[in-house]
């Protein structure tokens, strides 16, 4: 049977009006696509979802009953002291963690891009944290920070009581710094490929200007990073907001006595420990909005003149 | 433009919602009851379980070609609970797991992932028949037994016999009787015996902690009771106090250490004393001379009278389970008689039979160590079959770390704080 040729431009346009001139584009970005609805978006609006109800992971084809919560779930997590500590905590990691990520790996960059000996070592080196499993690098702290580990040692009298990982004190501050170690190298790489597009012309101008290289590292190099400045704050605050293996392997679950918890490992307990996605995805959905509205605003302060 | 953008979204986005949506079912409980086949089992990742699981299977599947079972060891996760919690969401869970916690069940019942082993026409018959009356602490609240309880690692004190010793103490008869004899006993550890700690229970903060320290004595001191009586919490009271202070006292003197131990502290010795039942006596044969005792108690109770927690793990029937009628049919083979007793030659670890001791005499007459847990065994308690189970034992371990193991608050004040707690969770 013959299709007359009226009908298929008349479905050619169609095609045309729904995928535009080249419909064989979509298929490229088809599996892309589908990544990132069926590994982010999909997830991330069924958190949406369920942090209305009283939800339960169920076997599949198990019928039971997940009744609507409206805002309860909010209410119940915005009222738990313990939320109220995660956060506190957050605030103390990102306080320390951001300004050090940024002033360390700024300087550590601007020495590994200048002339010094054994420049290919040290940009190694310094990368090696970053990509060595956490559970090792985690290892490695636990001995170094127990009570009778290593800096504990060289601190003799001076090692606080009780020691690090099971001070309610100093909890956070020594995760705080493990992140900032762990992650230095990601970020020295950011500003190294930042430092190579700085002109040498503002170098030498400077240097006719009479600055000396820390008037120059001031003068040229930080204002001359600020884009990737932005980058490294922006990235350090999202990542660091979800801090969880720290609280999970160094200071055992959060401890001493829940002082060093964070809302992801909140989220952990609730909704895999204890099967309470619902309010676990409510947590999860309060720590998006406040990591947008922090980096939002560490944005509009780094990026204005 | 912008309205036919806005379509262009809809379709992709209906596109992978849907794709992304899709899951496997299970099949309804009536197919699936009697039905016979091929079945999948895990067991655990303990080198002795996996000796007397892979023994088992082979027996089983010499005699049932049409009827193979396959087991493997449990996938690689923090706990087991997790593992498992995730693979009945996903339905993937096999037919049996030989590692099911009873402190979980309550939430996996409550996710539908257990097939209800009392749904079999012998299922209580059999499970009482083995177990006898101490299997009524397995059913769940609906009166139903959804797991079958399978073996228990009674909780004791091991203790170092050369570290004893070094510190002059008897490592015969170890004075851990009392509080007061044990706090004095672990005091002369640590002074003369060269270790860092005493004892050296896990002072994080996982829900199941308590099991290893609080829970054993609390049993012991009020002669079997379980965390919750009748749907009320039992241990805001004076002997929930006599024993949160006990353990108090260890933690202020720096006996028991606040901080986790890197490794086994008792097998690496670093503590004198640990808190176990005997699956770990294969980790510390040929690495410490060791001993055991019960629990001890406020006034030294007599050992035969003392009861303990019995850390027993229970064998689960999964709802995703095509093939039930094998699973229970294989199940009851690997719980038999002879296969109990092989699970005691390979593992040390108790199955949950009546008559232990006797039914297994020669087993027991020729490892004579083994006989002071058989006889705990018979004396044993369980965590309660509640709902919410998993956030009360958070709950108290919370306020347990915070007054026992920190000092941050008063024990009597934490105890409070805690049956406040878990009343309301009850209630819910």
């Amino acid at each position: 049977m013959a299709v007359a040729p009226d009908t298929l431009r008349s479905s050619r346009s169609r095609l045309r009006t729904w995928f535009g001139e080249q419909p064989i584009g979509y298929l490229f970005v088809a599996p892309f696509v589908l990544f990132l609805v069926g590994i982010y978006a999909y997830p991330f609006f069924f958190a949406i979802f369920i942090s209305f109800y009283k939800y339960i992971f169920t076997a599949p084809g198990a019928q039971i009953n997940q009744p609507f919560a409206g805002l309860s779930n909010y209410t119940a997590v915005l009222s738990d002291p313990l939320f109220h500590i995660a956060l506190r905590n957050v605030l103390i990691f990102l306080v320390i963690n951001v300004p050090l990520t940024v002033a360390v790996s700024m300087i550590l960059a601007t020495a590994l891009n200048g002339r010094i000996p054994l420049r290919g070592f040290f940009r190694a080196a310094y990368y090696i944290p970053y990509i060595t499993a956490s559970v090792a690098a985690v290892g490695i702290w636990l001995w170094m920070f127990s009570g009778s580990g290593l800096v504990n040692k060289i601190l003799g009298p001076l090692a606080p009581n009780p020691s690090w990982l099971v001070n309610g004190f100093w909890a956070m501050p020594i995760i705080a710094i493990y992140v900032t170690w762990k992650g230095l190298g990601f970020y020295i790489l950011l500003y190294l490929a930042a430092l190579q597009a700085i002109p040498k012309e503002l170098y030498e101008a400077a240097k006719v200007d009479g600055a000396r290289r820390i008037g120059a590292f001031f003068a040229v190099t930080v204002p001359g990073l600020r884009p990737a400045t932005v980058l490294v704050v922006v990235v350090s605050i999202i990542t660091g907001a979800n801090f969880f293996t720290e609280p999970y392997l160094l200071t055992g679950g959060g401890g001493p006595d829940n002082q060093s918890v964070s809302p992801v490992f909140l989220i952990y307990r609730e909704g895999i420990e204890q099967n309470h996605p619902g309010y676990a995805a409510a947590i999860g959905i309060l720590l998006a909005i406040g990591v947008l509205v922090v980096s939002g605003v560490s944005r509009f302060f780094l990026e204005r003149d | 433009m912008r309205r036919i953008g806005w379509r262009r979204t809809c379709t992709v986005l209906v596109v992978a919602l849907v794709t992304a949506a899709c899951g496997g079912s299970v099949p309804s409980s009536s197919q699936t009851s009697a039905a016979k086949g091929p079945i999948a089992i895990w067991y655990s990742n303990n080198a002795e379980e996996v000796t007397w699981g892979e023994a088992v299977v082979a027996a089983w599947n010499k005699d049932h070609p049409s009827e193979q079972v396959t087991g493997q060891q449990i996938p690689a996760g923090k706990t087991s609970e997790e593992v498992i919690g995730a693979a009945i969401t996903a339905g993937t869970t096999p037919c049996l797991i030989y590692n099911t916690a009873p402190g979980s069940v309550p939430g996996w019942q409550q996710q539908g992932g257990l097939v209800g082993l009392s749904n079999f026409s012998d299922g209580d018959s059999y499970i009482n028949a083995r177990t006898g009356s101490g299997a009524a602490q397995f059913k769940s609240p609906d009166g139903k037994f959804y797991q079958m309880p399978w073996k228990s690692n009674p909780v004791m004190i091991f203790y170092n016999k050369d570290v004893f010793q070094k510190a002059g103490i008897d490592s015969t008869n170890p004075p851990l009787k009392t509080y007061a004899e044990f706090l004095t006993t672990a005091q002369t550890l640590v002074a003369k015996g060269g270790v860092q700690a005493a004892i050296w229970p896990a002072p994080t903060s996982e829900y199941f902690q308590s099991w290893f320290d609080f829970y054993p004595l609390f049993i012991a001191q009020t002669g079997g009771k379980q965390l919750v009586e009748n749907n009320q919490p039992a241990f805001d009271s004076s002997v929930g106090q006599a024993v949160a202070n006990f353990w108090r006292q260890l933690y202020s003197s720096k006996l028991a250490p606040t901080e986790a131990a890197q490794g086994d502290a008792f097998a690496t010795g670093q503590a004198a004393m640990a808190i176990v039942g005997p699956w770990a006596v294969a980790q510390y044969t040929g690495k410490v001379n060791w001993g055991v005792v019960p629990v001890p108690t406020e006034a030294g109770q007599d050992p035969s009278q003392i009861h303990t927690y019995s850390d027993e793990k229970s064998i689960g029937m999964y709802s995703s389970c095509k093939n039930q009628g094998t699973a229970w049919d294989f199940l009851k083979f690997s719980t038999s008689q002879a296969n109990d007793g092989q699970l005691l030659q390979v593992t040390g670890q108790m199955p949950m039979r009546t008559d232990l001791a006797s039914m297994y005499a020669s087993y027991f007459s020729t490892h004579p160590a083994y006989t002071v847990f058989a006889d705990q065994a018979a004396r044993v308690t369980q965590v309660p079959n509640v709902p919410s189970s998993v956030e009360m034992w958070q709950d108290f371990r919370d306020a347990y770390s915070k007054a026992v193991i920190f000092g941050n608050q008063s024990v009597s004040q934490a105890l409070t704080g805690a049956a406040a707690a878990i009343k309301t969770l009850l209630s819910k």
